[in-house]
């Protein structure tokens, strides 16, 4: 960067830069509607992957295939093998033998054991305490750890059902009444797909201004642009605007088709959203700005986005995963990933409403990462210019 | 002929590695991306924030208060006064799961009548929120135990005992490694084949390749070596990193987990190749590589279980290499899955591997033409 300056070159008049500026953006957007791949980007994109995500990624567990061994069949054992079929979150298949689906589990085609051992009604006669073993697949430890919570809950139901008919052995002196605010149901997808937003956003964001941009710079149209009258601001103002107002055009698809398709509700204010989208996707404008410029080919760039943007979006923003889990290293570079403050927004707009505490940080912190960024593409691409 | 695909591999290796930034780019972000996100993607909760409401003036509210605070997965117990402010906490996120105990708790446990309390937990994050559910339930599991063990009444007629196969601890990092493994492979695939291939036909460079002697084929196969080489390089490299670095146990067959790894790289190899002979700009290669391989990653089993995906997609995911990659992968590692299973999952991927390389190729020689 240098010290001083250079003197600007006389500029005609003062309207003269909203013209500029107004004529780029006609042509940028001309450029837009004319390209399709920005279209495909933008429109198709977005919806392909929030209707396959939306649907395919879930975490709420349905039919989960477990065996049930029950070695001597009682009738105590057979009632709780029962609630086994009973319940939506199991399939179950009853075997006598243990070693009959143990194959089973390290094939992956179960996910757990549900072990009543032989002994079973002779301790139970005698008032003794008989272990029932659950037996998980590890190998995918969230839905091991949920198929354990989904057994014991059964268990737990199944005993004091025993209880009553029954008299005289120990009612469980405390229970616990769980409530899921926000999300009833606990369904994934409630969630999911505000983050899913989130993450479409990014991938739009990025890839709209890294590809188109890189293209420009590979092709040498950027070269021309440059030895027009505009300024660098100028130049990077057209440049966004077009692209800003696509990108508002596909959250706008992606949060329609959240709330009408896949029925998440939205309990925050459309003002409140537009506002902390639109810090957001400038954000993410700007960075596919930064990489495009110092990348210049759109091979690189789109790896960078790719890598930077849209993997982080997903492993990173606590869409999925936990934060407050990650070990620290991991956990101070996730503060400087945009998505990180958006993901959280979201949810809270669609599911809780207008939050200041949680929106207003998020909002700031996602603002302080644009100016930045957009510092950054100013200076950059001034160096290139000279 | 052998002579001339052994030129175009050596030529093609060479461009490759002559380039600095793609270098950095087929070694950097692989090694970084596997240190990062096999830390990152954990669905473990670990040192949860909670709130307690308590209305109760009792000895057994605060006992039980107490045995949350002592448990390893509750780092901080918050008190709050009245629902306006649990209300608040649970709103900003402060806390993901509120205990509220009514007043009539400790009177209800004295006279032995069955007591209530209630969690409130952060939907937001359902999630977290069942596991954290899962920990509540445990430690009240413990006190009535312990309350019913001090008072010397009846037991009940059996105990549920929970124990996890393969992974003892559930921990995240034994599980997404392995499936890691497929994800950055496929990656580094894609770039070397789609990609790459893109760029050259943008340069002309590829133009010059289809007028040279060589064959469509002896091209295809010049191409898909270097990409097969450099991928097992990487895998074999990712694999070192796991076990040695990363200390994720390996009690399989390593022949069974590198057959697994050589008959997916054929078929991811295959998909890129036939990306690459579909379109003419890299523009197009990119996004098609892109809408190829994220839903490739994401539906794979890798992130969620395919089996909770509603039964009309389950089958869109029999075409994903990595589906089966994932099975193998994880099985070798952490099952020590015998060769039969991974059979069942190998030939589906050798089928795919079939017919995108053999597409690929009559794409190629009819763009000759």
């Amino acid at each position: 960067m240098q010290a001083t300056k250079p003197p600007d070159p006389p500029r005609p008049a003062a309207g003269g830069s909203a013209r500029r500026v107004a004529a780029l953006v006609r042509k940028e957007l001309l450029q837009i509607l004319r390209d399709p791949s920005s279209i495909l980007i933008a429109g198709i994109l977005p919806l392909l992957l929030l209707f396959l995500f939306g649907y395919g990624v879930s975490l709420d567990l349905k039919n989960v295939a477990v065996c049930v061994v029950v070695e001597t069949p009682t009738p105590e054992a057979s009632s709780f093998a029962a609630s086994f079929v009973h319940s939506r979150f199991f399939a179950m298949r009853e075997v006598r033998d243990r070693r009959a689906c143990e194959a089973d589990l390290v094939a992956g085609r179960i996910k757990g054991i549900v072990a009543l051992p032989a002994p079973y009604s002779a301790r139970a006669a005698r008032g003794e305490s008989s272990p029932i073993e659950v037996l998980v697949d590890g190998s995918d430890p969230n839905t091991a750890g949920l198929v354990q919570n989904y057994a014991l809950g059964l268990w737990r139901t199944w005993l004091s059902q025993e209880q009553v008919s029954n008299a005289g052995a120990a009612a469980a002196p405390v229970t616990l009444v769980p409530r899921f605010w926000y999300n009833p149901a606990h369904e994934s997808a409630q969630f999911l797909l505000p983050g899913l937003v989130a993450v479409n956003m990014t991938l739009i964001g990025t890839l709209l201004t890294a590809l188109v941009m890189a293209r420009e710079w590979e092709r040498g149209t950027m070269e021309a642009l440059m030895s027009t009258p505009i300024g660098t601001i100028e130049l990077l103002a057209g440049k966004l605007a077009p692209y800003f107002l696509l990108g508002m055009a596909a959250m706008a698809l992606s949060v329609g088709s959240a709330v009408l398709v896949f029925d998440v509700p939205f309990r925050g204010s459309f003002m409140a959203l537009s506002a902390i989208s639109a810090v957001f996707l400038l954000c993410m404008l700007a960075f596919g700005l930064l990489v495009s410029t110092l990348a210049r080919n759109q091979f690189v760039a789109s790896q960078a986005a790719l890598i930077v943007g849209f993997l982080p979006a997903i492993m990173l923003s606590g869409f999925l995963f936990e934060i407050s889990s990650m070990p620290a290293p991991i956990r101070i570079l996730t503060y400087i990933m945009p998505a990180r403050y958006f993901v959280p927004s979201l949810q809270t707009l669609f599911l809780v409403g207008d939050i200041a505490a949680i929106l207003v940080p998020n909002g700031l912190a996602m603002a302080a990462i644009t100016i930045v960024l957009l510092i950054a593409v100013g200076r950059v691409t001034r160096l290139r210019l000279d | 002929m052998v002579r001339r695909i052994l030129f175009l591999i050596v030529k093609e290796f060479l461009a490759v590695w002559r380039d600095p930034r793609s270098r950095a780019i087929l070694v950097v972000p692989p090694i970084v991306q596997l240190l990062i996100f096999s830390f990152a993607m954990t669905q473990e909760v670990k040192e949860v924030r909670m709130a307690v409401l308590n209305r109760d003036l009792g000895v057994q509210s605060r006992e039980l208060i107490e045995r949350f605070a002592g448990s390893p997965y509750f780092a901080s117990v918050l008190p709050v006064a009245g629902d306006t402010a649990a209300h608040a906490t649970l709103d900003a996120a402060d806390v993901l799961l509120i205990l509220e105990i009514g007043e009539d708790f400790s009177r209800d446990l004295a006279a032995a009548r069955p007591a209530q309390v209630q969690v409130l937990l952060d939907g937001r994050r359902s999630n977290a929120a069942q596991i954290v559910e899962g920990y509540a339930e445990q430690i009240v599991e413990v006190y009535n135990q312990d309350r019913l063990a001090e008072k010397g009444g009846p037991l009940p007629s059996s105990v549920l005992v929970s124990r996890a196969w393969f992974n003892p601890n559930l921990t995240s990092r034994w599980s997404t490694v392995p499936g890691l493994i497929g994800a950055l492979t496929m990656l580094l695939g894609m770039v070397v084949t789609a990609l790459s291939v893109a760029r050259e036909r943008e340069l002309g460079t590829f133009e010059q390749l289809l007028v040279s002697p060589l064959r469509p084929l002896e091209i295809l196969v010049g191409k898909a070596v270097p990409a097969f080489l450099i991928g097992i390089g990487e895998a074999s490299a990712i694999l070192a990193i796991a076990v040695f670095g990363l200390h994720v146990p390996f009690i399989g067959s390593l022949a069974l987990l590198y057959a697994g790894m050589t008959v997916y790289l054929a078929a991811v190899i295959g998909v890129g190749l036939f990306i690459s002979s579909l379109v003419s700009t890299q523009q197009q290669a990119i996004l098609g590589a892109f809408t190829f391989f994220a839903p490739a990653i994401l539906l794979s089993g890798f992130v969620t279980p395919v089996e909770n995906m509603p039964d009309w997609l389950e089958p869109l995911t029999l075409v994903d290499p990595m589906r089966y990659f994932t099975v193998i992968s994880r099985g070798v590692f952490l099952k020590a899955m015998p060769a039969g299973e991974v059979m069942q999952n190998l030939w589906p991927m050798a089928l795919i591997a079939a017919f995108t390389l053999s597409a690929a190729a009559l794409q190629f020689g009819r763009r000759l033409r």
